[in-house]
């Protein structure tokens, strides 16, 4: 890839242009490796299946969105991806909550429907957020753009799918879900802001207004939820943490712990 | 520039994960060119996490190389035109089939639904098993008239 340099008038237009980028690739870096942590214990095979090339996919968008960071100059996607520290990430709180309680390489308590909750809450965003972005003023965002929502149209039919099995199953399945929803719903707006730089990046036409694309995510999921009996609240609970400014819970710094334990090993190494 | 020796280097270039089929056949080649002396070679990937791209860059400069006309080789991945599933050639869908890979759906139906013939034995008569299979392009499928489990490509369109 080329490198990209701005004349120095249009810095401002690189600082929101960068903080945009920062926040589509944290997002899609850090829910891809929540999921890949359910590598063989998700719910049956067939999901196992599924799931790994969900987070392929999800890594392969990130891995993209990283690419365009290190096309300005960023540093390289390797070092982006995994030796940021958790003060420089930029992704919603929401993604980086933990799957459940324990550790997948031991006793844990993973939320199935947690994991669906987000997901499909998630991915549901991610498409509002590419169609706003196939207009982006930055060509090569939009390009990547293009590419990143063909490859969601699954996703999203996937996550709809478990969504509407898990709410209209059995009661235990119904509690698991409503409870998931709303620990859910606490955290949805630190995903759906664009933190202190919000301002400018919209001013920059890189993407639409953030209360633009939060209208049109509702205006998805009000059918879904219409079917389930379940209503949408009017009002979204401020994030906790806002993870746009960098600030994050512990839950992130395990993480990162762990994801960038064998990139330390040899960080010179050629995979 | 000689584009039909180059044309047929890369048609020796196989998919690492389907080796019955070429990059070309993929419709994986967007542009052959050449600047001063370089040569250029721009590939859409078709899933961007697909980890045969690294594969797939180095086999292409291997063959090229081998050509001996080229002392600068430039291979690209670029995202427009974006890589979509109706690229595959006639041929391309044949050799896919060959592979027991049913070929992605010519067109998408309104409702979304998917008619995908077994490419054992032709039957209409099947039922998607998985929408993801072993690699980030197939499905998995199964056919009730000869009762194979069978992968297909899947349909990737700008109207999704």
């Amino acid at each position: 890839m080329k490198k990209i340099d701005f004349p120095p008038e249009e810095s401002m237009y690189r600082t929101a242009l960068v903080e945009l980028l920062y926040q589509l690739a944290d997002d899609d870096f850090i829910l891809a490796y929540r999921g890949s942590e359910w590598l063989g214990l998700a719910p049956h095979i067939e999901e196992d299946v599924a799931f790994s090339s969900i987070n392929q996919d999800m890594m392969g968008h990130a891995a993209m969105f990283y690419q365009l960071l290190e096309d300005l100059g960023e540093g390289d996607v390797d070092d982006l991806s995994h030796s940021r520290k958790t003060n420089e990430r930029k992704n919603g709180v929401l993604l980086e909550r933990v799957n459940g309680p324990g550790h997948y390489l031991g006793k844990h308590e993973f939320d199935w429907a947690y994991t669906v909750v987000r997901h499909y809450f998630y991915t549901q965003f991610k498409k509002v957020r590419m169609d706003s972005l196939k207009t982006s003023s930055y060509q090569p965002l939009a390009d990547v753009a293009v590419k990143v929502r063909m490859e969601i149209y699954y996703h999203l039919l996937h996550w709809k799918t478990w969504f509407l099995q898990l709410m209209q199953s059995n009661s235990d399945s119904r509690g698991r879900m409503e409870k998931a929803v709303q620990r859910v719903w606490d955290d949805v707006d630190s995903l759906l802001c664009y933190g202190p730089n919000g301002d400018d990046i919209v001013k920059a036409g890189l993407i639409e207004a953030e209360d633009k694309l939060l209208q049109r995510w509702k205006h998805f999921l009000t059918p879904v939820f219409e079917a389930v009996h379940l209503s949408i609240p009017e009002k979204l609970k401020p994030a906790a943490a806002s993870g746009r400014e960098g600030v994050h819970t512990k839950d992130l710094e395990e993480a990162l712990a762990v994801l960038s334990e064998v990139y330390y090993m040899d960080t010179t190494a050629s995979w | 520039m000689n584009e039909e020796m180059i044309l047929k280097a890369l048609h020796k270039v196989k998919d690492p994960e389907i080796d019955s089929i070429s990059i070309v056949d993929l419709g994986m080649v967007e542009t052959i060119k050449e600047e001063e002396n370089r040569l250029i070679i721009e590939l859409l990937p078709t899933f961007m996490g697909c980890p045969a791209l690294d594969i797939i860059s180095e086999n292409v400069k291997k063959q090229i190389i081998s050509l001996h006309l080229y002392h600068h080789i430039d291979i690209q991945f670029i995202h427009t035109p974006p890589w979509t599933s109706n690229r595959i050639t006639e041929r391309g869908r044949e050799q896919l089939k060959s592979f027991g890979i049913a070929p992605p759906p010519a067109q998408l139906s309104e409702s979304g639904d998917w008619e995908v013939s077994c490419p054992y034995c032709g039957s209409q008569y099947t039922a998607i098993e998985n929408l993801f299979g072993p690699t980030a392009c197939r499905s998995i499928l199964y056919c009730k008239s000869c009762k194979n489990p069978f992968e297909a490509m899947k349909p990737i369109s700008t109207l999704m």
